[in-house]
Order: structure tokens, then C-alpha cells, then sequence
């Protein structure tokens, strides 16, 4: 069997029904994307199919068929998607483990809505996070998509980017 | 599997010169001591993030240190904490766990503070605790839960590091030939003060480690109100790597010739294995035997997760279940029901006869309230991964406390804990799962034992990590007050019924059946965990009802219902006085001014003396724990049963605040998880077993719920309060409150959607 997976073909020997969540972790031996629940309910294991965002854990690699997979190792060259960046400079993750899935998904929806609107972004963003990193997503998005300015983001944690280190 | 194409790569460095290190006899051999380092090989150095939004600049961020790398043990080591190198680089030791909450960055914060580096220069590596045990454990406890991983340590660490800067001070002079006092530094450098001459601290590291270090307690530490680097809003340290996939988690690990497995243990707790068909898997793809661990687990190893998981699931198995069987959340709740009627000799604290004292009172307020089950779901499931070589185990594992992991592979494995090492792991989330319980390491241990030499990677399904958990513990309340003619509180009989995490986990600490820890933030004193009322008599009684079911501690831990009980309680009682709620508490709080500090400012921030728009209603609490004092205000419209949190509001005195954008987050943390169980989440037992099975029936908050938080920080500088905990609890009772104030009946059973409630 064949995965196209960040533009290159992996040739894999696995049964059809093995989700796509783990030939991608497991057998091409990318782990950016995570297991999370195995039953599409937290979007860790978020990746794109031709484009669009799916959650791996819930679809057998016998039907991504000649696909293109995208993982998050590949959604940018050094991290410099306006999303990474501005997760980086907002300190978005806390553990870090969902923000894989919380990236792909908030980089798919700018793709689709580049000023998505708060209802948009709830709409949209329906990842799970345990650390609860919510609300610095939403700033993210913001700043990502150009509605908001670092600067001022910052200001209402009382930070500038001058006492950020 | 293609490695070559991999954007990760696990580098497996073994180190083949000789590890001695320069101050210590170590124990441990070489092997136990190699490095094992793993990195994102992220290609390019600093991010220049420009395009569409220029600003973004900012998040220039090298991927090139994983922060998360163990100590390299022997690297220029001035002292324990700090090991310099001639590029430099300053790296910083850690002992804690860091899984989100900020403690590497807050510690590192610290050390640079009394270190005088630069902090553009900082990396920090993780210690390890067979390392740290074979040097009389010079990195103190590893031990990262109840919100103490930097107020505990915070001391031993700044000495630590003022002792390094004072050490490199005096190099430079021996190395000038001029007295100390002649010399300064700052950020690294050193000037020759007279001549303008100036060094690194680069230069000075290896002579400095060479000197004798300081008495710690001859080092005067600078005053937090003066601090430079601590107390600001720094970025986080270790973020780069978590945007783009290239963190190595626990359950990421891929060593050469790893072999995977899946767990399953009865699912009824206390339940025995009695048998299992191997042989209708063993010819299944990628399978390489099983292992029974304990007497009521086993596991399926093969080539890969997958395989081994797909595998467990299709064997047969023979289970005891015993006579928890016959559990039900009905008996459960009947019998924590029954002990807040019950009397007898329990853990009391008495001030003057309360009963009698409200019994006589004018007016008599009684409720009760019941809080569930919960279970932690950290992100990133239940893992570890074991190698035995000969006499010798090495673990890595997402852990809370490696020294707890560290004796956990040595009890398991029988090896003398001398010869056992463990690599800790950044955790995909702790919440206190992997801390004092350490069932993951030994199951690791215990299958890696069946593979000699071979490493053995144990990760957890969702639904078996969701299914034994050791949960947050079920409590019930039946809180009763009497009020005098005026409204004046007279007396309070707080009485918890409900199970007791010292008995699943820490038996000894309980005496007579009698057991303080589950009153938590009810205590007559401090530092931890301080009621803040002075009540004119108080009956204070925790009636011990323990299940089947293992609990422990979760996130805010016991604080989470009693804040629950005694602050949606005070809000009954200020209405059944007809006071403000803000107001029939500030009465009772006169002897408790940081308590009253907290609430004061949250009123204050909230504007709680202004009139609020129609249909949006408010509630406040305080409360403390982990040594910090919490308040919060909720702002709240209910509209046919469907809740939507319009605001909410914190004051939080940590005392010092040693990152307040870190400290923040964790609060803006808090709420989500409060908010999560309070609305949407339970864990029942059905026939003995959990009925929750995966985040479909345990549903966690997502974004679109949550509400925006504001928070204002009021340290107080007189005292180390934790962070990561104490406003987790004000949560629950201020939106709790505001629910009541806009539906004109008090809501008492948790999760709300007991009450008919859901959030918008």
C-alpha cells in the first residue's frame, strides 16, 4: 500500500483497517500527530486529506486511498505558519500535547475564513484541550488572522513584547 | 518504517568516553549514565516569522534544545544547578516536572535572577533521580504536585545558583589577581570595575568549579520587589517545539528494537485475571507474546501499539470480578447519604457548641450538596517504556514525581534502585495522575522484564486509562447555619461524608478512622489551606465512606468540593439574611485579611457594587489552597435552563508572582477544567465497573464554552503560595452562585446538569 504523506510516497505493508492515525505515527514514523481518544471526539490526531482537516484516528488507511496527507511536521517550513508564530509568541500551549490538532485546525479554518469572527472560531475550533489553553487559542487566531495585534494582546495580560525576555 | 524521512529524529547518544564526573564517586556505571538526548531536528536556527503579520517577528524561538533533554552530567558543572559552557550556554537543572504549568521556566527565571546570566543564553535539562540519589539527592525532592514545584524548592534553587554566581566572581578575581569587591557582573559579564576589564562567564565556569562553594546560608538573597528577571511576564521557555510536531512525548518514544504494549486490568477494581486465550491472538499480525503483570492485569506486546491494542481487545479473558461486582452509583450514593446523618466519633474541630447554638438561632439554613467522581484524562494517556539490561533498568515516563517513578522500577523489577535510572518525560498533562501513583512505571517494568534488553514502550488505551483512573474522590455535605434577628451568622456545622484519598493511597496517614486531608481548605490553620471565616461556633466533622473505586488526587484536589460547599453555602445564608453576598462574608473575614484581601479585589475588578444589565447575574467565592488565597466573580444569564458565563473574574495572592503571563494561563487553565466538571462531566459506576468510556460519555469542555477570564494578581510578597491549583476551586461556586441569584433557587448537585442545566 502507498500513503502520500507531507509530498512523498510511503510504501507500507498493514492491514486495511489500521486507522490513519497510526500508519502516520507507527509505520512512516511521524509523531506530531497524537492519540488522543481513537473515537474522533478530541482532534489530536488532526491532519488534512487533500487539504481539509480529518481526524485520523477514524479512518482506515485503506481509504485515504492516493490522498494527499498533510501532518503538522509539514504545514510550514520552521514553524513560520502565521498560526505557529503567533502560538509561539502568545505561549499557547501549556502541555503541548493537543496543540498539533489545535494548530492543523486553526490553520485550516484562516485557510477557509482568513477574519474568521468569535462565533466562527467556536464553530470551528472543536479540539479538545485538558490544560484548557482556550482562551489563548482564541487570541491566537486573532493575531494569526490580523483582527488583532500582538501588541495589544498582550497588553491585556499586562505584557509587551519588551517583558517577554 | 522509513527513518529516513523522518522530520524527528531520536538521537540515541551514547557517550564513549569515560563519564566520570568531577565531584562525585557516582555509583551508577556508565551504562545507567549514558545520555540520552532527544531532539527536533527542525532545520535553521532562529525563526524569521515576517509575511502577512510583520509583528509576529517577535516569535523568533531556536528549535535547537529540547528543554526537555536530561542533565548531561559532567558539562562544566559550577554546582549542581548550573554547568556553563565556554559558548556560553548556561544550562540550568530542573528538577521538577514541567507538563504545562511553567515551573522549568519559572525555576530558570529564578536561578537567572541570583545568577546574573543572560537569559538569552539559558537551556535548561531535566535531572534525573537515580543521578540525584547517587548524589545524596543534591536536587532535592523531584516531586511536582500540589502546586509546589516552585514554592517548595524555591529557596535551595536561588541559593544554588547565587552560590554559582559568587563562585565565577571569585574566579574571575583569582584569575585577575584582584580582590571580588573590585568586581561586577551583569548579564554573564564580568568588569573589572578600576580597569574596565571585562571576562565571561564562559571563561570563568572551569576554574569556578574548582573553588569551594559557599555556606548556602551566608548568601543573601535579593528582594523579590527588586527582582529583574523573576517576576516578569517571560516567555515561556520550551514552547518552540510544541507548534510543530516535533516534541517528543512519552508515548512518542522510538528507541531501536522497541516493542509496544497495551494494558488491560479487571474491570471491576479489586477484580482478579483468572485466565486468557493466547493462542487465539499469537498468530494475529505483529504480535509477540503475553504478559500477565499482576494478578488482575495483563498485556499484549507486539512490533507496534496498534498491533498490540488490536490484538488485547480480541483475546478472550477470564475475569473474578469479585464483589465490588455488585456496586452500583445508586448504593454508592446511599451510603454517602446516610453518613451525613450518621453520628459518631469522626475528625472534628469544635468551637463552642454549633449544633446547640443554631438550633437556638432565629433563623436555621440547611442544604446539601453532592459533587461526583471525576477522572483526570490527561491529554496524553498512561505510558511509560522500560529497558532491562543485565542488573540494570532504565525508564523513561511522562512523570509527576521521578523519584516516585524511580522507586517504583526498582520495586518491580527487584534491581537495587542503585542500578535503576529514569529519564522523565515532559507529561501531555499531569493533574496529579502521574504523581504519587506510578501503576504505569511498574507495568512497564513489569513487561520490559519478559524482553530482556529489549525496550518496551506500555501505552494505555483511552477507555482503559479513563477506566482506572484513581478518580476525584465523591463527596457529599450537609451544611447547616443558624442566624441571629440581624442576619449576623451564629453558628456553622459543616458535616462531608464522602471518600478518603488517604485510604487508597496513604492508609498510614489516618488515625482512628479519622482523616483531615479531605477537608482541605477548611483547616483551622495554615499555610495551606486556611478557612478564611471566624464563625461563633463551628462543628466541622468528615464522615469517612469509602468505596471500591481507587481516587487520588485531581487537580485542586479536596479544595474543589469543599469550595463547593462552603461558598455556595455562604451565598444560601446571605440570602436567607438578606445581605449581600460580598457583604455576609466580609463580617466574617475580619480576622483573615489576605482572604478578605482576594475578595475584595475580585469585587473591586468585577465592579460587584454596580448594577448589572438585565438578565445577567452574578456570584462571587473565595477560598484557599496550596497557600494561595483565590476569588472569583461570575457574571451569568440563564435562558430555558442554558447557562452562558458572560464573565468571570480572579484575584489570586501567591504571595510572589515569579511569571504573572504563566500565572495567568494556569488561572485561564483552571477554569476550563472547573467549568468541565461542574456542567458536563461524571464518573458513575455500573456493576462495579466505570460506565464512562471514552470522552463521548465523559465529555471534556471544549472552547466554544468557554468564557473569557480576567484576572488581577495581588501578591502580597510576605509568603509562597502555589499557582497551578488554588483558583481552580472558586470556580465552581461563583458561577454556581450567579446560576441561583438568576433562577431564584440555589443549585446543590454537581454536575449541574442534575439541576437541569448545560452550558451554552
Amino acid at each position: 500500500m502507498q500513503l502520500n504523506v507531507n509530498g512523498e510516497i510511503h510504501n507500507i505493508d498493514v492491514e486495511p483497517n489500521m486507522p490513519l492515525l497510526w500508519a502516520i505515527r507507527e509505520q512512516v514514523g511521524l509523531t506530531g500527530t497524537k492519540y488522543g481518544c481513537g473515537v474522533s471526539q478530541c482532534g489530536a490526531c488532526t491532519v488534512y486529506l487533500n487539504g481539509e482537516p480529518i481526524r485520523s484516528c477514524s479512518i482506515p488507511v485503506s481509504a485515504v486511498g492516493k490522498a494527499k496527507i498533510t501532518t503538522i511536521e509539514a504545514l510550514s517550513k520552521n514553524s513560520t505558519h502565521p498560526v505557529q508564530l503567533a502560538w509561539i509568541a502568545l505561549d499557547v500551549p501549556q502541555c503541548g500535547y493537543c496543540q498539533s490538532g489545535q494548530v492543523m485546525a486553526a490553520a485550516a479554518l484562516l485557510k477557509k475564513n482568513p477574519k474568521p469572527t468569535d462565533a466562527d472560531i467556536d464553530s470551528a475550533m472543536s479540539n479538545v484541550c485538558r490544560c484548557g489553553t482556550y482562551q489563548k487559542i482564541r487570541d491566537g487566531i486573532h493575531v494569526a488572522s490580523g483582527q488583532k495585534k500582538l501588541v495589544d494582546v498582550l497588553a491585556q495580560y499586562d505584557a509587551t513584547p519588551a517583558t517577554r525576555g | 518504517m522509513s527513518w529516513r524521512n523522518m522530520t524527528l529524529l531520536l538521537q540515541h547518544v551514547v557517550k564513549g568516553k569515560d563519564m566520570t564526573l568531577k565531584k562525585n564517586n557516582s555509583a551508577l556505571d556508565s551504562a545507567s549514565r549514558r545520555d540520552f538526548i532527544i531532539k527536533g531536528t527542525l532545520a535553521g536556527g532562529l525563526i524569521i516569522g515576517i509575511g502577512a503579520v510583520p509583528e509576529l517577528a517577535l516569535a523568533q524561538s531556536a528549535v535547537h534544545h529540547d528543554h526537555n533533554s536530561p542533565t548531561k552530567y559532567g558539562e562544566a558543572e559550577v554546582n549542581a544547578w548550573v554547568s556553563i559552557t565556554p559558548d556560553e550556554t548556561v544550562f540550568i537543572r530542573i528538577a521538577r516536572s514541567e507538563m504545562g504549568q511553567g515551573t522549568r521556566t519559572g525555576l530558570a527565571q529564578l536561578v537567572t535572577e541570583e545568577l546574573e546570566c543572560n537569559w538569552r543564553n539559558v537551556k535548561t535539562q531535566s535531572a534525573t533521580p537515580g543521578h540525584s540519589l547517587a548524589r545524596k539527592r543534591v536536587w532535592g525532592e523531584h516531586g511536582t504536585g500540589g502546586s509546589r514545584g516552585i514554592r517548595i524548592s524555591e529557596d535551595y534553587v536561588r541559593r544554588g545558583a547565587a552560590a554559582a554566581r559568587i563562585m565565577l566572581l571569585e574566579a574571575a578575581a583569582k584569575q585577575w589577581s584582584v580582590p571580588v569587591g573590585e568586581l561586577k557582573v551583569d548579564r554573564g559579564v564580568i568588569t573589572h570595575v578600576p580597569t574596565g576589564r571585562k571576562m565571561t562567564y564562559g571563561q570563568v565556569a572551569e576554574l569556578a568549579s574548582t573553588l569551594n562553594p559557599p555556606d548556602p546560608k551566608s548568601i543573601t538573597l535579593r528582594n523579590p520587589r527588586d527582582w529583574k528577571v523573576a517576576g516578569q511576564p517571560y516567555a515561556r521557555i520550551d514552547t518552540a517545539n510544541k507548534v510543530n510536531g516535533t516534541k517528543v512525548y512519552g508515548i512518542d518514544l522510538q528507541l531501536p528494537g522497541m516493542l509496544c504494549a497495551s494494558v488491560k486490568s479487571c474491570p471491576v477494581f479489586g477484580g482478579k485475571l483468572v485466565s486468557y486465550d493466547e493462542a487465539k491472538i499469537k498468530s494475529m499480525r505483529g504480535v509477540k507474546g503475553v504478559v500477565k503483570i499482576n494478578d488482575s492485569t495483563v498485556a499484549v506486546v507486539a512490533d507496534t501499539w496498534w498491533h498490540a491494542n488490536t490484538a488485547l481487545n480480541a483475546m478472550p479473558i477470564v475475569w473474578d470480578e469479585g464483589k465490588g461486582a455488585g456496586t452500583s452509583q445508586s448504593g454508592i450514593d446511599k451510603m454517602l447519604r446516610d453518613g451525613l446523618n450518621e453520628e459518631g466519633d469522626f475528625w472534628q474541630r469544635k468551637v463552642g457548641d454549633a449544633p446547640k447554638v443554631i438550633n437556638g438561632s432565629a433563623k436555621k439554613v440547611e442544604a446539601i450538596y453532592y459533587t461526583p467522581f471525576q477522572a483526570h484524562v490527561t491529554m496524553e494517556p498512561m505510558n511509560a517504556t522500560v529497558q532491562i539490561k543485565g542488573d540494570r533498568a532504565i525508564a523513561w515516563v511522562p512523570t509527576q514525581n521521578g523519584e516516585g517513578s524511580h522507586a517504583a522500577l526498582s520495586e518491580a523489577t527487584g534491581i537495587p534502585i542503585g542500578n535503576c535510572e529514569v529519564f522523565k518525560l515532559d507529561s501531555g498533562c499531569g493533574l496529579g495522575r502521574r504523581g504519587s501513583t506510578q501503576d504505569f512505571t511498574s507495568y512497564a517494568a513489569k513487561v520490559a522484564q519478559q524482553y530482556p534488553g529489549i525496550p518496551v514502550k506500555v501505552v494505555w488505551s483511552r477507555e482503559e486509562d479513563l477506566t482506572h483512573d484513581f478518580y476525584h474522590p465523591i463527596a457529599m455535605a450537609k451544611m447547616t447555619a443558624g442566624l441571629d434577628a440581624a442576619g449576623n451568622c451564629t453558628g456553622m456545622h459543616i458535616k462531608v461524608a464522602g471518600q478518603s484519598i488517604n485510604a487508597t493511597l496513604a492508609p498510614q496517614n489516618i488515625k482512628n478512622g479519622k482523616d483531615e486531608r479531605q477537608l482541605q481548605g477548611l483547616y483551622e490553620n495554615g499555610p495551606d489551606a486556611q478557612l478564611g471565616y471566624t464563625f461563633p461556633t463551628l462543628l466541622t466533622e468528615y464522615v469517612m465512606k469509602n468505596t471500591h473505586v481507587p481516587v487520588g488526587p485531581w487537580r485542586g484536589v479536596n479544595t474543589n468540593q469543599n469550595g463547593i460547599f462552603m461558598e455556595c453555602f455562604m451565598d444560601e445564608c446571605a440570602k436567607a439574611a438578606g445581605k449581600d453576598p460580598v457583604q455576609f462574608r466580609r463580617a466574617l473575614m475580619q480576622s483573615h485579611p489576605k482572604h478578605l484581601g482576594v475578595l475584595n479585589a475580585a469585587a473591586k475588578k468585577a465592579d460587584w457594587d454596580k448594577p448589572l444589565p438585565a438578565g445577567t447575574y452574578r456570584g462571587v467565592a473565595q477560598f484557599m489552597g496550596y497557600a494561595s488565597y483565590s476569588a472569583c466573580v461570575a457574571e451569568v444569564t440563564v435562558k430555558n435552563n442554558v447557562v452562558k458565563v458572560t464573565r468571570l473574574v480572579f484575584a489570586l495572592d501567591c504571595g510572589h508572582v515569579v511569571n504573572p503571563y504563566l500565572t495567568r494561563e494556569q488561572i485561564e487553565g483552571s477554569v476550563v477544567m472547573a467549568l468541565g466538571a461542574i456542567f458536563n462531566s461524571e464518573i458513575t459506576v455500573e456493576n462495579g465497573r466505570i460506565k464512562q468510556k471514552n470522552l463521548d460519555t465523559y465529555p471534556l469542555l471544549k472552547l466554544a464554552a468557554t468564557p473569557k477570564v480576567e484576572t488581577v494578581l495581588v501578591p502580597t510578597y510576605d509568603f509562597w503560595g502555589g499557582v497551578g491549583e488554588p483558583t481552580i476551586c472558586v470556580v465552581g461556586p461563583a458561577v454556581a452562585n450567579a446560576i441561583s441569584a438568576a433562577i431564584g433557587r440555589p443549585v446543590r448537585n454537581f454536575p449541574l446538569s442534575k439541576e437541569g442545566l448545560s452550558l451554552a
